[in-house]
């Protein structure tokens, strides 16, 4: 099969300029593709699907009884990033994680940035992800989100914007790895030829990372992963990532707190645990100090916490950094702690509580892209162009009646790539969410992360719940040369 | 390691072994059938109380047919402990446990689980042999890759002590069942007949050619001998005790011969019963009464691991030395 009938349709193409020519990077991989007999590379898909079904790399999907679990479509055509290109995006993304993490330490200890107006305080106090048990905490080394992972989407003009900061418990980095070991297997020679950035060592600098939180003078730390448990949507990268590190996976009820200290229920009886990777929203980590109806979190965790006696990752309260609301703010945020300026933007957001701003979306609802702040994973949204009269009124009532929760911005082009359509290639809507580790020396950028593909067609949404897929990302060596991951000898065919 | 762990390493074994166990039954009872085609419908009803779920069986089906005790014995999801229930249940253990188990054997189980599912969608009865034959590879392959893939520490040890007294007490059940079925037909000892019928049995725990090996002549006291006293024979119940034993010491750090919790305790007692047992006293005692009582016994075990292990009391582990301070 080849790419001869491919049209980017007047998009950003990731893989071709806009007459149809590879870009500088991609032309390898095409002419391999372009190469390989007819149905070869159906065929490689439909082993590289088998494959993950076998490995049982799926995620649940809460509202489907019957068939809970899914396998995260995957597309075997990979998106390329230079490595020009990924240098920049690696620098403002340790910037913007650097002027974020001083952003939540500031808002729960001195408040200098509301005090100085540059982020209006109510806005902050009002945050859905603001935890006031949080006020006065002071986690070790002054770092909060060791764990982010960034969604930035590119524009017809080829800018990358930054669309989401998941400060939280960012999901998706098993699948980057999972990708990965699956496009070296189905593609060893041109992933060989083509010298990829290695993504598989993630896990060694994630456990680096998580024990040297210990608290002092643990000689060998004891790390766990925190789950929810198996229902939960992320459970296979939950216990992924658990077994890649070589620690224990904890649910709630293998916690306790017995005499200040956080202890695993184990056959030989309590043992401490030292750092928590926790994968359990704030509110339900501790019903003491958060709500009290939690069945899955640890009585009295929090008190451990604030006395230093474990630690968690990502701290409680960092959501208040991925409100919505607050992130239209970011590039002042930036500015305030960094003197710097922003180098990757935002995209362009109207805030609903601005009138001016709620004017100009109410007037606009067919052409913006309207979010409630406190959603995630493409729900409570209004894509304008793909939406109906009623749908569009419905969200003028809402906006009026909450112009706190609204945020509005323009309907981006996102940017494409081809995709795997049966017998032919066809363009679709990708975002990128690179995973930065927030360390005690450095921050590091993993060098590419999960691309997301919007798999219907035309479709903006590129969430795994709204029937997204993903493909593998990859950044190339600025050198070119060999790929560090493969074993193959280079020159041979594919 | 974690109890919630251990927990799951005992029963993903069980289930596992389980199943292999059913699909063996099954295999066994319908060739069986096929050699003794006026007497065959009769077989299946016993087969049913092999697993102990004959009132489960009849609540749901009521007469017993073949067709309907192998759908009940291989897909039906309502019987928890069909081959499909079984091996789901396998799964969901190890899914729960999959960061502490090697990728080889969570590969495997989830292949495993998924060819039965698909083959639970398939319409027609007409399962081959080969699809049982399937089934039991497909355990003996996780035995071997869990064996080959993983520490033999400590959750392997509860993988099998919980294997073990699975396939202690299913051999136990299958003797108590179909010896009594077959005992009438002592009188035709040498027949054809005979031989086809304790030849089946046999197989039902992969005996035949071992024991043909040892014994030779089909000897319905001999089989006896063979699958209770045997301490070579790994599907034997003292074989399997032996070896439930050795994981439990393993466990707590006891010498042999003595003992650190209940479990321990009643195991050790029922397998020096077994060590020092004579076919003559289990049948002065009554077979039936032995078996029983055995398999009395062996739940008792599993319910004080249950206690043991699984759901432990809030005690500090007192080699603790990680701190400095």
């Amino acid at each position: 099969m080849r790419f001869d009938g491919y049209k980017t349709e007047g998009f950003y193409d990731e893989l071709f300029d806009p007459q149809g020519n590879p870009r500088q990077g991609a032309d390898l991989l095409i002419k391999r593709i372009n190469g390989l007999p007819e149905t070869e590379l159906q065929r490689r898909q439909k082993a590289a699907e088998r494959a993950l079904l076998n490995l049982g790399i799926t995620f649940n999907v809460y509202s489907d009884e019957d068939q809970s679990e899914k396998i995260f479509p995957f597309d075997i055509v990979p998106r390329i990033i230079q490595a020009k290109e990924w240098a920049a995006l690696e620098r403002g993304l340790k910037q913007r994680i650097s002027a974020l993490n001083s952003f939540i330490d500031d808002v729960y200890n001195d408040q200098k940035i509301l005090k100085d107006g540059i982020v209006p305080t109510e806005l902050v106090l009002s945050a859905d992800g603001f935890r006031k048990p949080c006020i006065g905490l002071k986690p070790p080394c002054g770092i909060w989100c060791h764990i982010t992972g960034t969604d930035l989407v590119r524009g017809g003009d080829g800018q990358y914007y930054v669309l989401e900061d998941n400060l939280r418990c960012p999901s998706g980095v098993s699948y980057v790895l999972e990708n990965r070991l699956i496009m070296k297997r189905t593609f060893p020679m041109v992933f060989d030829a083509c010298s990829v950035q290695p993504v598989t060592d993630y896990p060694n600098h994630l456990l680096d990372m998580l024990q040297d939180l210990a608290p002092q003078g643990m000689r060998a730390p004891v790390v766990v992963v925190w789950t929810p448990g198996i229902f939960n949507s992320a459970y296979f990268e939950h216990s992924f990532l658990a077994q890649q590190m070589g620690v224990p996976l904890v649910e709630g009820g293998d916690l306790v707190v017995h005499r200040g200290e956080v202890m695993m229920r184990t056959t030989k009886g309590l043992e401490r645990v030292d750092v928590i990777y926790r994968r359990i929203d704030d509110d339900f980590m501790d019903p003491k100090v958060f709500r009290e109806d939690s069945m899955l979190g640890v009585p009295g965790l929090m008190a451990v916490y604030r006395n230093g006696r474990v630690a968690l990752a990502n701290a409680p309260g960092t959501g208040v950094a991925d409100d919505k609301a607050v992130y239209a703010y970011v590039p002042e945020i930036i500015r305030y702690y960094l003197g710097e300026e922003p180098i990757i933007n935002n995209v362009p957001t109207y805030a609903c509580w601005r009138d001016e701003d709620r004017q100009y979306v109410l007037e606009n609802l067919d052409k913006l892209v309207v979010k409630a702040v406190n959603e995630s994973g493409g729900y409570g949204m209004l894509v304008g162009p793909h939406s109906t009269k009623e749908e569009q009124a419905e969200f003028a009532k809402r906006i009026k009646a909450n112009p706190r929760t609204y945020i509005a911005q323009p309907t981006l082009a996102l940017s494409r790539v081809p995709v795997l359509m049966d017998d032919h290639f066809e363009g679709r809507h990708v975002d990128l969410r690179p995973y930065i580790l927030y360390g005690k020396d450095k921050i590091s950028v993993m060098p590419g992360g999960l691309t997301r593909v919007a798999l219907k067609k035309g479709s903006l949404v590129v969430n795994s719940s709204q029937g997204g897929g993903s493909k593998d990302t990859w950044v190339l060596n600025s050198a070119g040369g060999t790929s560090p991951e493969s074993s193959i000898p280079a020159g041979e065919g594919l | 390691m974690l109890s919630r762990v251990a927990n799951s390493m005992y029963w993903m074994n069980r289930y596992i072994e389980r199943a292999e166990n059913v699909a063996r039954f099954i295999d066994a009872n319908f060739h069986m059938a096929l050699d003794l085609t006026d007497s065959a419908s009769n077989q299946w009803k016993p087969l049913i109380n092999t697993t102990g779920d004959h009132e489960l069986f009849e609540k749901l089906y009521g007469e017993v047919t073949r067709d309907n005790a192998i759908e009940f014995l291989t897909f039906d999801r309502n019987n928890p402990n069909s081959i499909h229930s079984c091996v789901r249940a396998a799964r969901e253990n190890a899914r729960s446990v999959r960061e502490y188990i090697s990728s080889e054997m969570w590969e495997h189980l989830n292949t495993f689980y998924l060819m039965i599912n698909s083959a639970a969608k398939e319409e027609s009865m007409d399962l081959p042999h080969q699809f049982f034959v399937d089934i039991m590879t497909a355990s003996h392959t996780f035995i071997g890759i869990t064996d080959s893939t993983s520490n033999h520490g400590e959750g392997w040890h509860f993988g099998r002590l919980g294997r073990m007294l699975e396939r202690a007490d299913k051999t136990s059940r299958l003797l108590d069942v179909k010896y009594f079925i077959l005992l009438p037909s002592v009188d035709y000892i040498g027949s054809s007949y005979d031989n086809i019928l304790w030849g089946a049995l046999l197989r039902s725990a992969s005996a035949f050619e071992m024991y043909r090996k040892q014994h030779g002549r089909i000897d319905p006291k001999k089989i006896v001998d063979f699958l209770l006293l045997n301490s070579h024979f790994p599907r034997a119940v003292h074989y399997c005790l032996a070896k439930a034993m050795s994981s439990l010491n393993h466990i707590t750090g006891s010498q042999r011969g003595t003992f650190a919790n209940q479990a321990e305790q009643s195991l050790g007692r029922l397998l020096s019963e077994f060590e020092y047992a004579s076919l003559d006293e289990i049948f002065e005692q009554g077979l039936h009464e032995h078996l029983d009582n055995t398999q009395t016994r062996i739940n008792g075990v599993g319910a004080a691991i249950q206690k043991a292990f699984f759901n432990p009391q809030l005690v500090e582990v007192a080699t603790q030395s990680q701190s400095t301070e």
